[in-house]
């Protein structure tokens, strides 16, 4: 039995031969997950910013433990706690209140494990953006008489995004790319469909080549969008001289 | 919890947390000292070294670590079969450890990073000090030296320990290449016993450990340097 | 704000639909995410397939379920089993009394030999004292990787792991491994390819129950009992309708594996 491997021509190709198809949902998997935990990470950070302002020494307590430790082990090791004893504290947790245990699947769980990471770093990039909002603008709110919701979803939110942007345009940057130790664990993004088409195909060289084109442009691509969406928050702002 | 087995790992934990040490010095030395040129070319270099180090730096700051260091020991070790005697020359040694493919990896990256950093900061030294500098005759040299570096040195020192607190956080993936530091003397007490969370829980101590200490360093060292605001 | 809204809804609700994922079956097993040929490889249109592949298919016709593969990194894959991530691991998975505290196993479903290959130009020999100060490259938390610690490491040999098999072939042909030790089925199947022009088998090593196991079975969480029984059902029934022997030769495998009715 000789399992001779087919021309380049074949392998570098869409359809069944080839694993450029693969290599493309590879890369929106990725995409996914990446965005997936982006938008969990960032509403953690909220939470988190808001808490680590606003709210008793206990909480305050509790997150200041989250952003340290989250931020001091490397994502790698994380990732792997996280996905495994992560989701079995979820289903004991599920247990004890008397539900059924779930089973995840993995593009959840790998959004979840990503967003859970994610979220250190936000809340400490929202928690700076919300403390550089400047404090008459808030009072401001206050004197007008809107309720504390009003004064943060109006005000706030708004006025802090140009200080956030930065911040969190290089955390989507970060996420593409650390969704790729997703692989190390196994999921069908980028990293690994690229380490199956590598292995499959003995053409190890082209194929890793060819994924970090891949993540180059998507990182080149998400450079250009947030330096627009910078210009379009910074409507109406005053320009630095 | 199981801890049964720690007593007799403890050997491979230290060389493990020795070689995890030895991959983080060598890759910011080495990534560090890359990162001046790289990040001078950018700013008063000719064009075509400008364009490369741009180029270098976009391509290591906008591709995951993995790939790169895949792309390195997987992607060029598919190429050895085709290179005769490549066996027996002097390099083989280097070439058939994953170690040395990690540390060139790592190395890199830090030098793609730190590069684009020392770019801000030889463009954040006050034009005024350089032209004092050059009022004076010294040689570009010796306004590189004595003042242009120094000064773009002492700038970056407050995000230096950020960055190497980073860069720690990066070398476990040198097990994904057969290396055996902490992380991958975890791999092989988890293998050997079926034990999966204690080892992760006791690598996570270490790894925060160090950082700990990096950055109560660097904050030592900050305070040693006298700097005029 | 409005526009932005709409914009990130269709974002989620596009990437929810573009997932290619295997969610729709009612039994997902974990299978070694790298190739494994010829029991489980992803092929280049993204199926895998093989020897346990038709197996899966042909166990999940004979207990009316839909089926799929979850593919999941090989060294914590029991870990997954037990978090729930899947509901059982067909992936070539040895049954040993160490894995048995943390899992149980289906009824064995085939066996074979553990071999060691080398390259062409060194001898035969591959005993443990032969191969002192030689590396020899393995998968990571295999049985595998456990004989050589036990029977080849305290000899003087430098074990090298790898997170998958595919990645240990691959040093073999660079040359950055001296051998390596796995599954014979496998292992041929790598020697009989491209890559693998450079080696040949050195030999069947001697058999440790203990260590290797004795044959390969489906991996189940310890309290999921009524699954296990039908699994078990499934595979008897296959054992009498000689499904076994049909994919064996189907896969060109006559002869190299040891199947249930020889275990009788």
């Amino acid at each position: 039995m000789i399992l001779a491997v087919a021309p380049l021509s074949d392998l570098l190709s869409f359809g069944n031969k080839g694993y450029l198809d693969e290599l493309m949902w590879g890369a929106i998997a990725t995409l996914e997950i990446s965005f997936l935990g982006y938008a969990f990470g960032c509403f953690l950070g909220l939470l988190g910013a808001v808490g680590k302002l606003s709210g008793g020494s206990l909480v305050k307590n509790i997150l200041g433990g989250y952003t340290t430790l989250f931020r001091a082990i490397p994502e790698l090791v994380l990732i792997m706690l996280i996905y495994y004893a992560g989701t079995n504290g979820l289903n004991q947790l599920l247990i004890s209140f008397g539900f059924e245990p779930i089973q995840i699947n993995q593009l959840l769980a790998a959004v979840f494990v990503l967003g859970f990471v994610q979220g250190a770093y936000s809340t400490e990039v929202l928690r700076a953006a919300i403390l550089a909002v400047p404090v008459g603008q808030v009072e401001a709110a206050k004197a007008y008489g809107m309720t504390s919701y009003q004064q943060f979803r109006r005000v706030v939110l708004p006025a802090m995004l140009p200080y956030a942007i930065p911040g969190l345009a290089n955390l989507w940057l970060n996420i593409t790319k650390d969704s790729a130790l997703i692989a190390v664990i196994g999921s069908s993004e980028l990293a690994n469909v690229t380490r199956i088409a590598a292995g499959g195909s003995k053409l190890y060289l082209v194929f890793y080549l060819l994924a970090a084109v891949i993540y180059l442009v998507i990182s080149m691509v998400s450079d250009q969008f947030f330096a627009w969406l910078e210009r379009r928050v910074r409507r109406g702002q005053r320009k630095l001289a | 919890m199981n801890w049964e087995w720690l007593p007799h790992y403890i050997p491979l934990l230290i060389h493990g947390l020795y070689l995890t040490l030895v991959l983080l010095v060598s890759s910011v030395v080495i990534g560090g000292i890359m990162a001046v040129p790289i990040g001078l070319v950018q700013v008063t270099g000719p064009w075509p070294l400008k364009v490369l180090a741009k180029a270098f730096c976009t391509f290591i700051r906008g591709t995951p670590l993995l790939i790169q260091l895949w792309l390195l020991y997987y992607g060029v070790g598919s190429l050895f079969p085709g290179i005769p005697g490549i066996r027996d020359s002097f390099l083989w040694p280097i070439l058939r450890e994953g170690f040395y493919y990690a540390v060139l990896a790592f190395s890199l990256s830090f030098a793609g990073y730190e590069g684009e950093v020392m770019r801000g900061a030889f463009l954040g030294v006050p034009r005024g000090e350089l032209e004092a500098a050059r009022a004076i005759g010294m040689s570009p040299w010796k306004v590189l030296t004595r003042v242009w570096l120094p000064r773009a040195v002492r700038l970056v020192l407050p995000t230096l320990a950020g960055e190497i607190v980073g860069q720690l956080k990066s070398t476990p993936l040198a097990f994904t290449v057969t290396v055996m530091d902490l992380m991958g003397a975890r791999a092989k007490i988890s293998s050997d016993t079926y034990i999966m969370y204690e080892p992760l829980i006791l690598i996570a101590v270490i790894y925060m450990i160090l950082t700990f200490f990096i950055t109560r360093a660097f904050n030592y060292l900050e305070r040693l340097v006298p700097q005029r605001r | 704000m409005k526009h932005t809204r709409r914009l990130f809804l269709a974002a989620v609700a596009a990437a929810t639909m573009f997932t290619a994922s295997p969610a729709f079956a009612d039994l997902k097993f974990g299978v070694d995410i790298s190739p494994y040929p010829p029991f489980t490889s992803q092929d280049a249109s993204g199926k895998i397939v093989g020897w346990e592949a038709d197996f899966m298919d042909a166990l999940c016709a004979e207990m009316k379920e839909k089926c799929a593969f979850e593919p999941t990194a090989w060294d914590g894959i029991i870990p997954a089993l037990t978090s729930k991530k899947f509901d059982g691991i067909l992936s070539s998975m040895s049954v040993t009394p160490e894995r048995m505290k943390t899992i149980s196993y289906s009824k064995i479903y085939y066996n074979s030999a553990a071999v060691i290959i080398g390259p062409k130009s060194a001898d035969k020999d591959f005993s443990p004292e032969h191969l002192a100060g030689k590396t020899i490259g393995v998968q990571g938390a295999t049985t595998h990787a456990n004989y050589l610690e036990k029977y080849y490491k305290p000899k003087g040999a430098e074990i090298k792991s790898y997170a998958g098999q595919d990645e240990a072939n691959a040093d073999l042909t660079a040359g950055r491994v001296d051998y390596i030790m796995a599954d014979g089925v496998t292992l041929g199947a790598f020697l009989a390819s491209e890559a693998g022009a450079c080696c040949e088998q050195k030999g069947a090593v001697p058999i440790d129950v203990a260590i290797l196991g004795a044959g390969v079975g489906i991996g189940i969480r310890k309290e999921d009992t009524a699954f296990m029984d039908k699994v078990n059902a499934g595979i008897d029934a296959l054992t009498a309708k000689g499904f076994f022997e049909e994919n064996t030769k189907k896969w060109g495998l006559d002869g190299k594996l040891i199947l249930p009715k020889d275990m009788k």
